[in-house]
């Protein structure tokens, strides 16, 4: 008897546990449960009208843009910029009357850098009312998270995922460069320029981003007839000692070594390459940007480095300075690439709602129909390019600067 | 009915699949009602796949007495295994379902010949050393994943451990497992009846592999091991074949892992040694040796810091007070006599006492 009594207890300690759980997070998620449903069936029918102007009726007529990224863990400093860039745009957004006249409601979510978790936040996030996503910051999240989002068919942004397959839905679009046209970008660069002949390669097996660019730099090089004398991977959990990729790079005698990684890595390997007396060329894509910053790092090591990022921190433009003391002022650092695409995510979002003249009154589908059409047709002055334009596949064409780095400063290389 | 009354063991295993059932078919009609979140819903399949997961590991931690640092790994194996199939066969079986049982099936057999091969040499030894050598498996499987490419063409597979150039795929090949971006593009057939359908199935291997003459013989193996051979139980076979089932188990909630996902990566965080310690702490905190207990605390601490996302920055830090608290009601010896003497059932016993003096 006590035996079935107990039974009894857990069980209904257990269900009031779950139960109690749905019920409790839609209320924490700040609008009452009755409009997520209204917007949530919305989507799934997107043919009651009455319930979507009764969804957004409740919710103040607010746009509700959501993000996604990683604020702890290993790429937290990734999440944070993109975060804290968001709010900046968001901010100033608001301060100036909003889109269309609408106010603009920003929430941005923790991931962890795991897909799993990436696709929790989105559900966090539906359940808080999203109209719009920008995320999430890195590739392999945005992937699963863009699934998710085309079932809904809710327009998502991503600033700086940037792999092909983030963007193999209709619904999502990049504001980043996709990595194997950085890879070409760059093989391109350096054939046409005839900064070298002879090219080395160091790249992370492990990560999606250098992967990516090392692939298509691989193909593009040999179409051109650029010589990769040797191609060596290392991994993220090996990812201190470069001197024996740096030695094959010497002993085959190349004079240029391209660096499709983040500048943490690219750090090590100027200082480690100085060491051994390789004096050489590096060349980097957009992880570079940053390598100023690297504390214990003696900058001197990156005079002469050359990378194609479609931002710099030191640009001279109104935009960019003006972008950059405001977030120096706010966060106490200088924004990274990440910050500046963000940045230009939410001004991209800005652009799209009001040329399709989109209310925050509309279902999550109809305004992903709207900026859907309105992408392909906007002209974006942003601080990552001048005349960003996209094609409905959702890539971005910018034209890539080529920096140098000289006297401690990154140069436009004219 | 007598043997639900004289059999405790029987009763046990009844009140598990039960509490399972009942909490199913509360979940089922939340969902049908819509009285659930997106958030809860799309958590519903990763607490299966955990719950799976705590079931296997607590079959070798609790019943064989192993101590198991890579059941990660073997998910990671039965994850990308399955997926691999279901990727492969696509187009060629288009009914869902039976891909999905034959994606599980090929999982669950290419992850416990990996155990089965793993047991060999390792558990005819005495001492931690499966501990180290399935901590080690977990990492090397981790990256041998992150460098592994295949690819499909008209001409067959193509392997290769360098890069996707290297695979010289002909013109209309697919590139199936693509280094480190792993597999891409699964198909999406995992869904919240299915892992129930998996959660009861996987009960049902270890309770009656528990209850069997094969199951006493594992634990007398835990207990005592010397006593054990001594009454002429063949150690080894028995070890061996409590770790393959864990093991295959394990391959089981990776194929649903894999399924759940459209992008499936071997990470350190999905894959790699931190997920097959929280694994432990699901078995630890439920209980080692405690099927239902696992299961609970699996979907509890599956759950918890994702309802906690209100809390925003504080969201981890309170996540790990929880568990330290958890602990210490659980194992310490001062609160353990305290539960003695303040628990439910004791209250009942004691009203029972009252009223017959």
């Amino acid at each position: 008897m006590k035996k079935v009594l107990s039974m009894v207890l857990v069980a209904a300690m257990t269900m009031s546990l779950l139960a109690g759980c749905a019920s409790n997070d839609t209320a924490s998620a700040s609008t009452d449960s009755s409009t997520t449903q209204a917007q949530a069936d919305s989507v799934d029918t997107s043919d009651t009208s009455a319930d979507s102007t009764d969804g957004a009726a409740a919710s103040g007529e607010t746009f509700k843009i959501g993000g996604i990224g990683p604020i702890t863990g290993g790429a937290a400093v990734y999440g944070i910029a993109v975060m804290n860039a968001a709010q900046i745009a968001v901010d100033e957004i608001n301060a100036a009357g909003g889109i269309n006249g609408y106010q603009v409601e920003y929430n941005f979510q923790d991931d962890e850098l795991d897909n799993e978790k990436s696709v929790n936040a989105y559900n966090n996030l539906k359940d808080w009312g999203m109209q719009i996503l920008m995320g999430s910051v890195t590739s392999g999240c945005c992937v699963a998270v863009a699934a998710e989002s085309a079932k809904d068919n809710m327009f998502q942004i991503t600033p700086s995922g940037s792999s092909v397959d983030c963007i193999t839905n209709p619904n999502v679009f990049q504001v980043c460069f996709t990595d194997p046209n950085q890879g070409i970008a760059a093989a391109d660069y350096i054939k046409d320029n005839n900064v070298a002949s002879k090219v080395a390669v160091i790249y992370d097996s492990s990560d999606v981003y250098s992967s990516g660019i090392y692939a298509k730099f691989a193909e593009e090089a040999s179409a051109k007839g650029l010589e990769i004398v040797s191609a060596e991977a290392f991994t993220a959990d090996n990812k201190t000692d470069f001197s024996v990729q740096l030695q094959k790079a010497q002993e085959n005698g190349a004079d240029l070594v391209f660096l499709p990684i983040y500048y943490t890595e690219a750090s090590l390997i100027l200082s480690q390459a100085d060491k051994m007396g390789f004096d050489t060329k590096f060349f980097g894509c957009d992880g570079l940007d940053g390598i100023l910053g690297v504390e214990n790092f003696d900058a001197s090591l990156a005079e002469g480095v050359m990378l194609l990022t479609p931002f710099a921190a030191d640009a001279t433009d109104d935009a960019t300075v003006a972008f950059v003391t405001e977030y120096n002022k706010r966060f106490g650092e200088n924004p990274n690439q990440f910050a500046a695409d963000a940045y230009d995510a939410i001004y991209t979002i800005k652009a799209v709602l009001e040329a399709g003249n989109v209310t925050p009154s509309m279902s999550v589908s109809d305004i992903c129909e709207s900026a859907k059409s309105g992408m392909t047709s906007v002209s974006i002055d942003g601080l990552t390019g001048l005349a960003m334009t996209w094609s409905a596949d959702g890539a971005v064409n910018k034209a890539p600067k080529a920096m140098e780095i000289k006297g401690g400063e990154y140069k436009l290389i004219q | 009915m007598n043997r639900f009354k004289n059999n405790k063991k029987f009763r046990d295993n009844i009140i598990t699949y039960l509490l399972v059932i009942v909490i199913f078919a509360v979940v089922e009609s939340l969902k049908a009602t819509g009285h659930i979140s997106s958030l809860m819903k799309g958590l519903l399949v990763p607490v299966c796949i955990y719950i799976i997961c705590a079931i296997a590991l607590n079959l070798c931690v609790g019943i064989l007495g192993e101590l198991s640092l890579g059941h990660a790994g073997f998910m990671c194996v039965g994850a990308f295994s399955g997926a691999f199939f279901s990727k492969c066969t696509a187009e060629v079986i288009t009914v869902a379902p039976v891909r999905f049982i034959l994606a599980i099936i090929i999982g669950a057999l290419v992850a416990s010949l990996f155990g089965f091969l793993i047991g060999i040499p390792v558990l005819r030894l005495k001492g931690d050393y499966l501990a180290i050598v399935t901590l080690a498996f977990g990492e090397i499987i981790k990256n041998v994943i992150n460098v592994l490419y295949v690819g499909k063409d008209s001409e067959g597979f193509h392997f290769s451990l360098k890069d996707m150039v290297s695979l010289h795929l002909k013109e209309g090949g697919q590139v199936i497992i693509n280094g480190a971006q792993g597999i891409t593009g699964t198909p999406n057939d995992s869904s919240f009846e299915a892992g129930f359908v998996l959660i009861i199935l996987t009960l049902f291997i270890v309770l009656n592999l528990i209850d069997s003459r094969d199951g006493r013989a594992i634990m007398s193996i835990r207990d005592n091991t010397i006593a054990s051979e001594s009454v002429g139980i063949n150690v080894t076979r028995y070890k061996l074949m409590a770790f393959t089932i864990s093991a295959g188990i394990a391959g089981v909630a990776g194929v649903l892992y894999a399924h759940n996902l459209n992008s499936l990566m071997a990470q350190p965080k999905n894959f790699g040694y931190n997920m097959s310690i929280t694994i432990l702490l699901f078995v630890v905190l439920g209980g080692i040796g405690n099927i239902r207990g696992s299961i609970i605390s699996a979907a509890v601490l599956t759950l918890l810091p994702e309802l906690l996302r209100g809390l925003a920055d504080y969201r981890m830090l309170i996540y790990a007070i929880v568990l330290i608290i958890l602990m210490i009601f659980n194992w310490s010896p001062a609160i353990l006599e305290l539960r003695k003497k303040y628990s439910v059932r004791n209250f009942i016993k004691n009203k029972k006492t009252k009223e017959v003096e």
